[in-house]
């Protein structure tokens, strides 16, 4: 098995070591299971974990201007490395209340129009925009369905792939369906090391393709989510390493890794030409897939 | 008539026909009617659209079926034809995805969506029909790219973009790279917005999940067929999650139509008809090619931005110390007016 090569930096080398160290055990379905725990760790760092680290001046906005504000997404600007930079993520709670309260970090159509306020506050004032992606998925409710879930989250990855400014997008915990993706069509799409990335959750794929709920092990270890994986297939650009034992044990310096590869990378966006960027970003999403030719077709 | 019951069952009709056709029954080819009972024969269906003639249940169509009736029987030119699904993630759930898609492919259809470039009543569009018969309809990474180069073929063309979806959404035995499609899916709607070309959708049932919340939505004109169910969560998931009592016709197109999110419920056998006007609608006159910007924004009676625009070239030229032409382009007919 070869390992990936990468691209520039820090981000490449600890790739190849999160990469060898799943070489020998990819088939192992508890292993991949342990990274999807690892990625819903109670006590990993929410958007408002690193967003208190990042930016201590910050001012959170809320409500759509429609209909009701959605706790389940955070937004809002600070002052980060001396320029205002926006951000927008899920946010899920940590004890029982919190988490009823965040709807577990499940988008309404409230939350993506939220964001959808934000990117055009970002496109007027030219703020470059960082989204925190850390959700199941998105809320399957009735009500959300009849507020237009699916064109939210169309609109959101449109409007993201217009914005002028520079986007990167940092999955965070567990990136499950349109939900996540909704605020995933960056310039740059990176996954902490501990992240996950997948077309839906191990239990939803596990009551659909296995017809029984209690499969979503043997999901998980199929739809192979990790970072590393995520990075193989040029759906990640880059791989942030966590602390030593996990992003939850130490939520400072998970903050100060984030934050290297964050300010590097909005300079290295902002010293491309508009066009080049908004090029590159439409070829980025344009070429993502695997397929074959038949052979007389 | 039609109502009274049929003593000879399809299977032993099926039976008797010559076995050089597929055995499996596509979306498309089945003559009984869910709602009603009536049962039809192959040319009646054919004849009325694959809609029952008694209750107007819209039946499921394959995409050739679909691309043959909106282009009126005439023939289309297929787009990405040759692109077959492959097995990034050499995925096996109760059998491996190569099974499953080996399976589909002998059932006729090469994958999930047909791009093609057709004429709907005399008016030239590429349209990408979606197959349920093939795993459901999936979007998989074929279609997310069918899908795109149907809209580079429209801008090549210069001529509108029609999508009739019917899937289950994201092609889940493709894992993250089904979700990426949505977002390729997005990239080939936003170049065939900077060709100022229409994209107009037709929700076919079903049409849900990562299909619905990507393109599918994002119809400038959405037109939804009679009953078809269309929504993100579909009712057994919402139910399962939030054990919520979903009345009989959530997500269904008319209850969709009473919540804003499509333009209007269509009969499919109004459908090629419908199409072909708002096409004709859309349909610019011809660009002339000598008007200036300026002249174009003194017609609008912005005068000043007129004399900016006029004024440009010029400006331009004394600055830079080269033809206009070479960095102003849209006021390259400037020069007489």
């Amino acid at each position: 098995m070869s390992t990936p090569t990468a691209s520039s930096g820090r981000g490449g080398r600890f790739v190849r070591r999160i990469a060898g160290r799943l070489a020998g055990s990819e088939a192992v379905p508890g292993d991949t299971w342990d990274a999807v725990l690892l990625a819903r760790h109670q006590d990993r760092p929410y958007p408002l974990d690193y967003i208190a680290r990042l930016m201590p001046d910050f001012e959170e906005l809320h409500g759509d201007r429609l209909k009701g504000d959605d706790p389940a997404i955070v937004a809002g600007i600070g002052r980060y490395h001396g320029a205002p930079l926006a951000v927008i993520g899920q946010q899920k709670g940590r004890d029982a209340q919190d988490r009823a309260y965040r709807n577990f970090g499940m988008p309404s159509p409230e939350g993506y129009r939220k964001g959808m306020r934000l990117m055009d506050l970002c496109e007027r004032l030219e703020i470059p925009l960082v989204t925190l992606i850390d959700t199941p998925g998105a809320f399957p409710g009735a009500d959300a369905e009849e507020r237009g879930q699916g064109g939210a989250i169309a609109r959101s990855m449109l409007m993201m792939l217009r914005l002028r400014v520079p986007t990167v997008a940092v999955i965070i915990g567990e990136g499950s369906s349109g939900g996540a993706l909704a605020l995933g069509v960056a310039d740059r799409v990176v996954m902490l090391e501990n992240a996950t990335y997948s077309v839906i959750s191990p239990e939803g794929a596990s009551a659909i393709l296995w017809r029984d709920a209690s499969k979503a092990k043997l999901a998980a270890a199929a739809f192979k989510p990790t970072a590393a994986n995520c990075y193989r297939w040029g759906v990640a650009d880059a791989v942030v390493p966590e602390p030593e034992g996990g992003a939850h044990s130490a939520h400072d310096e998970a903050a100060r890794l984030l934050d290297g590869y964050l300010s590097r990378t909005i300079r290295e966006l902002q010293a491309l030409p508009l066009a080049e960027r908004r090029r590159q970003r439409r070829e980025r999403f344009r070429r993502l897939g695997a397929m074959r030719e038949a052979t007389s077709a | 008539m039609s109502r009274r019951p049929i003593s000879i069952s399809i299977d032993r009709l099926r039976g008797k026909r010559p076995a050089t056709g597929p055995a499996r029954r596509l979306p498309g080819d089945e003559r009984s009617c869910p709602h009603c009972q009536s049962h039809f024969r192959a040319e009646e269906m054919e004849r009325n659209c694959y809609v029952c003639a008694v209750c107007d249940h819209h039946f499921g169509m394959t995409a050739r079926q679909r691309l043959d009736h909106l282009a009126g029987g005439e023939p289309w030119e297929e787009i990405g034809g040759e692109l077959r699904a492959a097995d990034p993630l050499r995925f096996v759930d109760l059998e491996p995805y190569t099974e499953r898609v080996r399976a589909a492919e002998a059932k006729g259809a090469t994958e999930a969506m047909i791009s093609a470039y057709l004429e709907i009543e005399g008016q030239p569009c590429v349209v990408s029909a979606m197959e349920f018969g093939f795993l459901g309809g999936s979007m998989g990474s074929v279609v997310g790219e069918r899908f795109a180069r149907a809209a580079e073929f429209a801008v090549a063309r210069n001529v509108p973009l029609i999508s009739v979806t019917s899937s289950g959404g994201a092609r889940m035995q493709e894992g993250v790279l089904a979700l990426m499609q949505m977002a390729k899916t997005i990239v080939a709607l936003d170049e065939l917005a900077d060709a100022r070309l229409p994209f107009v959708m037709v929700l076919a049932h079903p049409t849900t999940g990562g299909v619905w919340a990507s393109f599918a939505s994002l119809g400038d004109v959405t037109y939804a067929e009679p009953g078809a169910l269309i929504a993100f969560s579909g009712p057994r998931v919402i139910e399962q999650t939030t054990h919520e009592k979903l009345p009989a016709n959530f997500g269904l197109a008319e209850r969709q139509f009473e919540h804003g999110h499509v333009d209007a419920v269509v009969d499919r056998r109004e459908l090629p008809a419908r199409l072909g006007r708002l096409l004709g609608i859309l349909e610019q006159p011809p660009r002339d090619e000598s008007q200036s910007l300026a002249s174009q924004l003194a017609q609008n009676g912005s005068e000043r931005a007129a004399r900016m625009a006029q004024a440009l070239p010029s400006l331009s030229r004394r600055l830079r110390g080269r033809p206009a032409d070479a960095t102003y382009h849209p006021s390259r007919g400037h020069s007489g007016s």
